[in-house]
């Protein structure tokens, strides 16, 4: 940007800029540091005294190794998986067919998403978990939660589906492909960004999720590392915190790594129908 | 020439739309459904009344709306109430203007100061529900806590913030936590307005607020409107305040979906959870189809 | 290579008509332009030809197959896009053979023939290239070797130059007639460009709001017009239609701008149907059947310069006929001066007379 602007206006925006980076980044400063402190201290500071020791005894706890590594994996995979396909299939098949108001459609459904979602859903979704037999089963918190960020996935798959351009599957189809053909040599290879933005999308958001794992899973060696994160808490419920930060600290990374690779290949923007 | 025929027939596209179909029934209307039926039985987890429950009429609602008690702390009233303080605070207040604020700061900015505001606010809103909530009670630590340790520095105080202030400290926290959201829309909203639209600004010679209020927000305003609608469901609907106060101190807290969590997933009283869950099912359906009706007629005007 | 026949094809989308009631042969061989503004129902038709529309009444033909309701993979025509549709994430290799692809031809005689038709079009050296590092004149030269590569029974071209620049879309032009010409195809060309429609067609169908307002060879729909539409969407620039009245005591046409009296003369003789005093009628003349000059006379009316354009082989001037801009087309290179108050003399033998209704007369 070549704009010209007052000396003024630009020292506004840096003090600007580290007030809103102060107010984003304070709250979160601590867990960078506080995993290598070897003493509890709960002040943002560099520490006195370095240690990995954390870590160590983080892996000792293997009902929390397991979560971290093995249940979070399963549920996070499964509903990237699910979302991805369906949301992919949906968008596609949404765009291409002649719905009448498939556009009202995708909005209602979000809107509907939001009114259910929450844990005013949760009792109805628990009480059919529980008469399909999926309480206690990483199927069934997938399918929940699959059911859940769909909405939202379409919306962002359409934004990707909606700029293939109809010339390439009507030459297609007059050349002579069959549907299928289209979508797999054409559409899919296409819309690959687009699925590899809601794949991590709803992988992150698997990831990270609490309440429905909470509600729909019961054996300790099922549940999640958002569980699994109270078992560095003390019987009295209070934390210990050099643990639950070097927990949370190894809990976090897969998010910020999807993250980067998201705003690196993609540029991490609003994924969703803003255009005109 | 604007109508096409699709690419596919409806047949095919039946086809590819129809796992989406399975998961919005089972997993969206279905629940929508059974949760009405559900609030007029007195269901419950265990016991007699788990295996046949039986119909109840309105009496779940009847004790929602026992305004003798309603108002009472761990009440539906008080539920309600601090939910509507929560929701007007950290979405409309909090969210929406800080959302708004920053996108319109870095409007026509590339470089490095955008990059780290955004990449910050963005870490917020995706990092996992319970390493925020903990992070967030370290930070707001009476004793320790990095955020009194400043106030302390600088003169200002060290009060004991979810003690004193909880009710503050939940919107502060959903506030640093969803506005993410909103600066993503709204500097996508602002990158499709012509630069020449601003320019004609400049070259007139127009303040940096005269071009907000005079180009940009009257451009925005069907954004604005459909960011509200999103931002106040999620609000209302938002549980990982649980994580940082658990609903307390004595129920000081308690947002509605908190209470709904206690009522069915603590007392497992799901009848009653299924009541309250209705009324705020409602009560989300009429805010949006009152923002629908805003932005229809936005929409007409424009 | 096979004529493709349309029998009152009817299309509609909701309220619209997009095609009405459309009949028309290409026969084999024959380059027919489908040209008209935009909205006009041509890239429709063709579409509906294509099978990427199915019409709601009426029957398509393709040889002696109706292929009415076949969807577009039985009906063995080949398609050049607006935009190419050229397909990012392959080579023009991959791009051009896609059609033998998907219709299972051998890898190593896809190859084959791909190299084939590709050196024929000039692209050979090119085929290991995606479409984003190509031209857009090669990008076009790309759509057409897939169209080309399948032999197909007919070839239909969606506005296929009009993403080109000016220049290139000249040479362009002549690069698909030439084409056209040493296969010898069935082609319908949609375009909504006269210039291209005339250079290119062997003949040219003028659409307008669905319906086929004149078929005829280039020159005879430039000579003919059998309509005011078509007389005002052909040629550049358009005839000029000048609203009049029949005065049948005087023997005169009335010009309604400025009521300047014109003899109805060589008229008179041509016209085919019965008229009555007072009808109100339009004359139409081209801009180069007008002469200018200083003094009256009976087929001249009266008018004002309103300004003169140097085009370098020929001038175009523009004359205030009383609160109308007619066009004149001077070929000279230098004007002679012109008095501000000019006659203009239309040749009235190349002068036709459009009824009521819009439709010629004379």
């Amino acid at each position: 940007m070549n704009r010209y602007e007052s000396p003024l206006a630009r020292v506004g925006i840096v003090l600007f800029t580290m007030l809103a980076a102060s107010f984003f980044a304070l709250p979160l400063l601590w867990l960078a540091t506080a995993p290598f402190d070897a003493r509890v201290n709960l002040t943002v500071h560099i520490p006195a005294e370095l240690t990995l020791d954390n870590f160590r005894a983080v892996f000792q706890n293997s009902f929390a190794v397991r979560a971290l590594l093995v249940n979070n994996l399963i549920i996070a995979g499964g509903a990237m998986l699910t979302v991805a396909t369906v949301a992919t299939l949906a968008s596609y098949g949404l765009s291409r067919t002649r719905i009448p108001g498939r556009d009202i459609l995708v909005y209602v459904l979000i809107l509907f998403s939001s009114v259910v979602g929450g844990t005013a859903a949760m009792v109805p979704l628990f009480l059919l978990a529980y008469h399909l037999g999926l309480v206690d089963t990483h199927i069934g918190v997938i399918l929940v939660m699959s059911g859940g960020l769909l909405p939202s996935a379409i919306f962002i798959m359409r934004d990707f589906v909606d700029t293939i351009p109809r010339s390439y599957e009507e030459a297609a189809l007059v050349f002579g492909a069959s549907p299928l053909h289209i979508f797999r040599d054409i559409a899919f290879p296409l819309v690959r960004p687009g699925v590899a933005v809601v794949a991590i999308w709803a992988f992150v958001n698997a990831w990270g999720a609490f309440l429905i794992p909470v509600v729909l899973l019961r054996s300790p060696h099922n549940m999640p590392a958002s569980v699994a994160l109270y078992s560095f808490y003390s019987e009295a419920g209070t934390p210990v915190h050099t643990l639950v930060a070097a927990y949370a600290f190894l809990y976090t990374i897969p998010v910020l790594v999807l993250y980067l690779i998201v705003n690196w290949r993609f540029g991490f923007r609003f994924f969703g129908g803003i255009k005109r | 020439m604007e109508q096409q025929r699709g690419v596919f027939s409806s047949r095919v596209g039946l086809a590819f739309l129809t796992p989406a179909l399975f998961f919005v029934v089972v997993f969206l209307l279905f629940p929508f459904v059974w949760i009405f039926y559900l609030s007029f039985t007195n269901q419950t987890l265990t016991g007699a009344s788990a295996l046949s429950p039986s119909f109840v009429g309105l009496e779940n609602y009847a004790r929602l709306f026992d305004f003798d008690r309603w108002a009472r702390a761990g009440e539906f009233g008080s539920a309600l109430w601090i939910t509507i303080q929560f929701v007007l605070g950290s979405a409309l207040l909090g969210q929406a203007v800080v959302g708004l604020t920053i996108a319109w700061a870095f409007y026509r900015r590339k470089g490095l100061l955008r990059e780290i505001v955004f990449t910050l606010a963005v870490l917020a809103w995706i990092i996992p529900d319970v390493v925020v909530a903990f992070a967030w009670s370290a930070f707001l630590d009476y004793e320790q806590g990095t955020l009194n340790a400043i106030l302390g520095a600088l003169g200002l105080g060290r009060p004991d913030w979810l003690f004193r202030y909880p009710l503050i400290s939940i919107i502060l926290f959903n506030t640093w936590r969803g506005s993410a959201f909103s600066i993503l829309l709204f500097s996508s909203a602002l990158e499709t307005i012509p630069p020449s639209y601003v320019e004609t600004a400049d070259v007139v010679g127009a303040s940096a607020w005269q071009k907000f209020r005079d180009i940009l927000f009257p451009l925005l305003r069907g954004h604005i409107l459909t960011d509200l609608i999103l931002i106040t469901l999620w609000t209302f609907n938002v549980f990982t305040p649980y994580l940082l106060t658990g609903g307390g101190p004595t129920f000081k807290t308690e947002v509605v979906s908190i209470y709904i969590y206690r009522t069915a997933f603590k007392f497992f009283e799901f009848g009653k959870g299924g009541a309250i869950a209705v009324v705020v099912m409602l009560i989300n359906l009429t805010l949006a189809m009152g923002y629908l009706a805003m932005l229809r007629r936005q929409k007409a005007s424009a | 290579m096979a004529q493709i026949t349309l029998e009152n094809v009817t299309k509609t989308f909701g309220a619209v008509t997009a095609v009405d009631r459309v009949s028309l042969t290409i026969a084999e061989g024959e380059l027919v332009a489908l040209l008209g503004p935009s909205g006009c129902g041509k890239t429709t038709t063709l579409r509906l030809i294509a099978g990427l529309e199915i019409p709601d009444s009426g029957r398509i033909f393709i040889g002696d197959r109706e292929v009415t309701r076949l969807p577009p993979r039985e009906r063995d025509v080949a398609m050049v896009f607006q935009d190419y549709a050229l397909y990012p994430h392959m080579n023009l290799m991959d791009n051009i053979g896609y059609p033998l692809k998907v219709r299972g031809v051998p890898r190593e005689e896809l190859r084959q023939r791909v190299q084939e038709v590709a050196r024929r079009l000039q692209i050979g050296d090119l085929l290991d290239r995606r479409p984003s590092q190509i031209s857009g004149g090669q990008q076009q030269r790309a759509s057409v070797a897939r169209a080309v590569v399948h032999e197909a029974q007919a070839f239909l071209f969606d506005e296929p130059l009009s993403n080109l620049d000016a220049k290139l879309r000249l040479e362009a032009r002549a690069f698909l007639k030439h084409l056209q010409h040493t296969e010898g195809v069935t082609a319908a060309y949609v375009t909504h460009d006269q210039a291209e429609a005339m250079a290119l067609a062997d003949r040219i169908v003028v659409m307008n709001h669905g319906k086929i307002m004149q078929i005829g060879t280039p020159l005879d729909v430039y000579r003919n017009p059998q309509n005011t539409f078509v007389a005002a969407f052909i040629g550049n620039p358009p005839m000029n239609l000048l609203p009049c009245h029949l005065d049948m005591a005087q023997g005169v046409l009335v010009v309604a701008a400025n009521q300047a009296p014109l003899d109805l003369g060589l008229l008179r003789e041509r016209i085919r149907v019965a008229l009555k005093d007072g009808d109100s009628l339009t004359l139409g003349v081209r801009p180069e059947n007008i002469t200018l000059g200083a003094e009256p006379g009976p087929a001249a009316i009266p008018g004002k310069i309103y300004v003169t354009q140097p085009l370098g082989g020929e001038t175009l001037v523009n004359v205030e006929v009383g609160d109308q801009l007619v066009s004149v087309r001077i070929f000279t290179e230098e004007l002679p001066p012109l008095p501000e108050q000019v006659w203009l003399t239309l040749d009235l033998a190349r002068t036709f007379l459009y009824g009521p209704d819009g439709e010629r007369i004379v």
